[in-house]
């Protein structure tokens, strides 16, 4: 319980303070606090709350590939460059329909996941062959990934006869991923993506091969200690390329709930910023795969709400980037006191124990 | 030099009290340096010596009791205080810029007293000429030896107008050669009328050098005593309470069959040799000792036979198996146990829970694995055997490596790298920075390891620990093995002069 009960405190006092500084900010901008927490806190409608699941699953693949990073001490800020291009050439391919329905999509999975592999690798093989941050690089291939998918977007995309931006070729009706209702939201008149389960998998698999693998342990090792782990006959540098492979691969499934159970074909304002929210969701959910799923949860229902602010009672939707951004400062603050706290106690445990046994430290070990 | 009558003390602690979560570092300290003296203060490992030093040069602040310099109640804030009382300190590990002179040095930080120019080295030259320390005020730092570095050390403090100097373990650094001169150059500091204290746990140099001797024992003051009116044998047992333990190794269980041959290595940084042309055998049941001044190639030489550097030339054989290019893993699997000389580095991962440290390093292997997966059952099993066998001191195998003394880490290591069935242990170190309980134990552990018939390399900077339990040492200097000798009639004195380069004894 003594273990437990901090890991609970921390967060909401974290969710508590966030909220706080939200109302604070509300009232200096000379809104009514008690209109934003009534809009905010209202129940959502059904059509919200798929909206917000729709959402909560991209965040939380998004949110995935940074934490593998994260756990191995890589900070893969490239996440938002790495979705961008797998899911454009996801949509290049499947758009062009050489396989059959199901097949084809996949194959456009496997597609994804390997442009944001090899998007990532870029990063990975920089960072041990010449020694260059993986942050520096991941930050300025993100900037390369928005031109090249625009400047293959003009090279191979159409543009449509009625006008509009130019995309990618639609995806056929056969390659289509249909959604699903969910039982208990019966009204809503739009349905949850069907790749959201990609999600699901993502995190049990995230979860048991971080926890349960030899790879993992190696994994959480070197981010725990890179020296230790080199002492302890870990490849660090292979581990590096291969945790960005990793980290892209998941990176890469980040838009295809969306492409594949909505707008099937990718424009240059395909939805964005997923990948940077994601990190601030792998933060949140302290890169763990339950915790991240509360985030990402948390993210998509405050952004659903945020729309509604403006539109209902003209408090700008801005505001609600504002909790996201305190929540994930106060967590960080919030779960390093609690771990502090949590180290002193295990100190006082081994001090006590240490009382229990008789005698001087010395003697009982010279006599063993 | 008490002899002023009524003088006040230089520094007088009264009930100082110090805590940390869940450790009370000091309590009920009292403290009287008279001025003028050396005063020593000994006492183990982790007894509270460097935190009660903290305090006195203000890093940290008591959370009881009262401080008193020359007579005046005084609050230390922070360092800056404890210089404007008058007090400074020489860390063991120094704090000095190689790329810079000595004037540099000295100056950085304290540029406000006379400037960084002329005026600066002449104030030093004539600090070096007054107490004998022989130092150019232009040479550059990294042409200095260690002995010379330290005495750098101590003019940055007098610069500053220390009266009081605090000297953390001076003599951890050094070879017995320039513990005489270190000693010399104190000596003269004392007869211009500096205070100076000494803090150590070797007996023998605090009974030569110290007016008085303050032992703290797990965090209080036990006793002070006179050189005069006591020997090393009760001076160790005020400091542990007990009887005190010595390194001695049983007949002799060396084998013929070689289970480590080393054989003309190289390891090159740049231009610069590391390791020059190096052989060394070692048998099944010997225990070869590596004696040398820290710095000339041990750290090397070890991270070369655990693969995590690749020599430049010559090859290293463990049993019949060219291993020169296995990688760290590989070796690891074929029983080559590491017990490395910072533990925190790379032996643990401080903020997981023991038995996950029982799986670092043993990642591949039973119990600890199973093909692809992690063994949790299996890990915790051994991680149970690993306390009860080495008697590690834990609540339970889930508590974090962090929150245990370094002596229990230390053994857990010990008993992690005696898992598996090894057949050759590099321990580098072991016994640096526990407590006398666990090094009894730890030294019981490399006999039992050598019993066992395990070859066993031994890096140690403690000599008579490498006298007490090695069959043979070699000595480095310089990145070469420059001479073997014989445990059983070498000195500290000859394997000093060895280590300094001062003669070489082969066998």
């Amino acid at each position: 319980m003594r273990r437990i009960v901090p890991g609970l405190v921390a967060p909401v006092l974290a969710f508590a303070l966030a909220l706080g500084v939200t109302l604070l900010v509300v009232v200096v901008s000379g809104a009514s606090a008690g209109t934003f927490m009534s809009v905010v806190f209202d129940v959502p409608a059904e059509r919200n709350v798929v909206n917000m699941l729709n959402n909560a699953s991209m965040l939380y693949l998004s949110a995935l590939a940074a934490a593998v990073g994260f756990r191995m001490g890589l900070f893969n800020i490239g996440v938002e460059g790495q979705y961008r291009i797998g899911v454009f050439f996801a949509a290049a391919f499947a758009g062009q329909a050489w396989l059959p329905g199901p097949l084809n999509v996949v194959v456009a999975i496997l597609v994804a996941m390997l442009a944001g592999a090899a998007w990532a690798a870029i990063a990975g093989l920089l960072k041990v062959t010449r020694g260059v941050s993986e942050v520096i690089s991941t930050i300025m291939l993100n900037a390369i990934a928005v031109s090249l998918t625009a400047y293959l977007l003009r090279q191979w995309g159409i543009r449509p006869e009625n006008g509009g931006e130019i995309r990618t070729v639609p995806i056929e009706e056969g390659s289509r991923v249909p959604g699903f209702d969910i039982p208990f939201l019966p009204g809503a008149p739009n349905e949850v993506f069907g790749l959201a389960v990609l999600a699901v998998v993502a995190g049990i698999a995230f979860g048991v091969v971080i926890n349960r693998t030899r790879f993992g342990f190696e994994l959480r090792a070197t981010g725990a200690s890179p020296t230790a782990a080199v002492a302890s006959g870990i490849d660090v540098r292979r581990k590096v390329v291969v945790a960005m492979l990793l980290s892209g691969g998941i990176a890469g499934l980040v838009g295809l709930p969306l492409l594949l159970g909505s707008t099937y074909t990718y424009t240059s304002t395909f939805q964005a910023g997923l990948g940077f929210t994601g990190i601030a969701v792998a933060l949140l959910g302290r890169n763990n795969p339950w915790g991240i799923a509360v985030g990402a949860v948390l993210f998509a229902y405050l952004s659903e709400q945020a729309t509604r602010l403006e539109l209902l009672v003209g408090i700008s939707s801005e505001l609600v980037v504002v909790t996201q951004g305190v929540v994930v400062l106060a967590v960080v603050i919030a779960y390093e006191v609690a771990g502090r706290y949590r180290r002193a106690q295990e100190q006082r445990e081994v001090a006590e124990k240490l009382a229990e046994t008789p005698g001087t430290p010395g003697n009982q070990e010279v006599a063993r | 030099m008490s002899d002023e009558a009524g003088s006040s003390p230089a520094v007088r602690l009264r009930g100082i009290e110090k805590r940390f979560p869940g450790v009370v570092a000091n309590h009920d300290v009292d403290l009287d340096v008279l001025p003028g003296t050396v005063h020593a203060i000994v006492g183990e490992n982790g007894a509270g010596k460097s935190t009660l030093m903290k305090i006195l040069y203000g890093v940290q602040s008591p959370d009881g009791g009262t401080i008193e310099v020359e007579g005046r109640a005084v609050t230390l804030g922070s360092p800056a205080d404890a210089i404007e009382l008058g007090i400074g300190m020489v860390f063991q590990h120094f704090q000095l810029a190689d790329n810079h002179t000595v004037t540099e040095n000295v100056v950085l930080g304290a540029e406000k007293l006379h400037g960084i120019g002329a005026a600066a080295s002449r104030r030093i030259q004539e600090i070096s000429d007054a107490y004998g320390f022989g130092l150019d005020p232009d040479q550059l730092v990294e042409e200095l030896g260690v002995g010379q570095r330290q005495r750098v050390e101590i003019l940055k403090v007098l610069y500053r107008g220390a009266r009081i100097i605090i000297l953390d373990e001076p003599t951890a650094v050094l070879v017995p050669q320039e513990v005489d001169a270190l000693f010399a150059n104190l000596r003269g500091l004392k007869a211009e009328g500096i205070t100076l204290v000494f803090i150590s746990h070797k007996l023998d140099e605090v009974l030569a050098i110290a007016d008085a001797i303050t032992i703290v024992r797990r965090g209080a003051t036990v006793a002070t005593v006179t050189p005069a009116e006591t020997t090393a044998r009760d001076l160790a047992e005020l400091m542990v309470g007990a009887e005190l333990p010595s390194p001695t190794t049983s007949e002799s269980t060396v084998t013929d069959e070689v289970v480590l041959a080393v054989e003309g290595v190289s390891l090159m940084a740049g231009e610069r040799p590391l390791l020059q042309d190096l052989d060394l055998r070692i048998h099944r049941g010997e225990v070869l000792g590596i004696a040398g001044v820290e710095g000339n190639g041990q750290t090397e030489l070890v991270e070369l036979l655990m693969g995590m550097r690749k020599p430049d030339t010559g090859s290293i054989r463990v049993g019949d198996r060219d291993v020169t290019r296995w990688s760290t893993r590989r070796r690891r699997e074929s029983g080559i146990g590491y017990i490395p000389e910072d533990r925190h580095r790379h032996g643990l991962l401080l903020d997981s829970p023991l038995w996950e440290n029982r799986v670092l390093g043993h990642q591949t292997r039973k119990p600890s694995a199973r093909g692809p997966w992690i063994d949790r059952r299996g890990a915790r099993a051994d991680t149970e055997r690993i306390v009860e066998r080495f008697g590690v001191r834990t609540p339970s195998v889930d508590t974090t490596a962090r929150a245990l003394s370094g002596g229990n880490q230390q053994k857990f290591i010990i008993g992690r790298e005696m898992s598996g069935d090894p057949v050759l242990l590099l321990a580098a170190h072991p016994t640096r920075g526990v407590d006398v309980g666990a090094q009894a134990a730890i030294w019981e552990d490399i006999r039992e390891a050598r019993r066992q018939g395990l070859a066993v390399l031994l890096v140690s900077a403690d000599l008579d620990e490498l006298i007490g339990l090695s069959d043979t040492i070699q000595v480095i200097l310089r990145g070469r093995l420059v001479g073997a000798f014989d445990p059983r009639d070498v000195t500290p004195q000859s394997l000093g002069s060895a280590m300094t380069g001062a003669t070489t004894e082969v066998r």
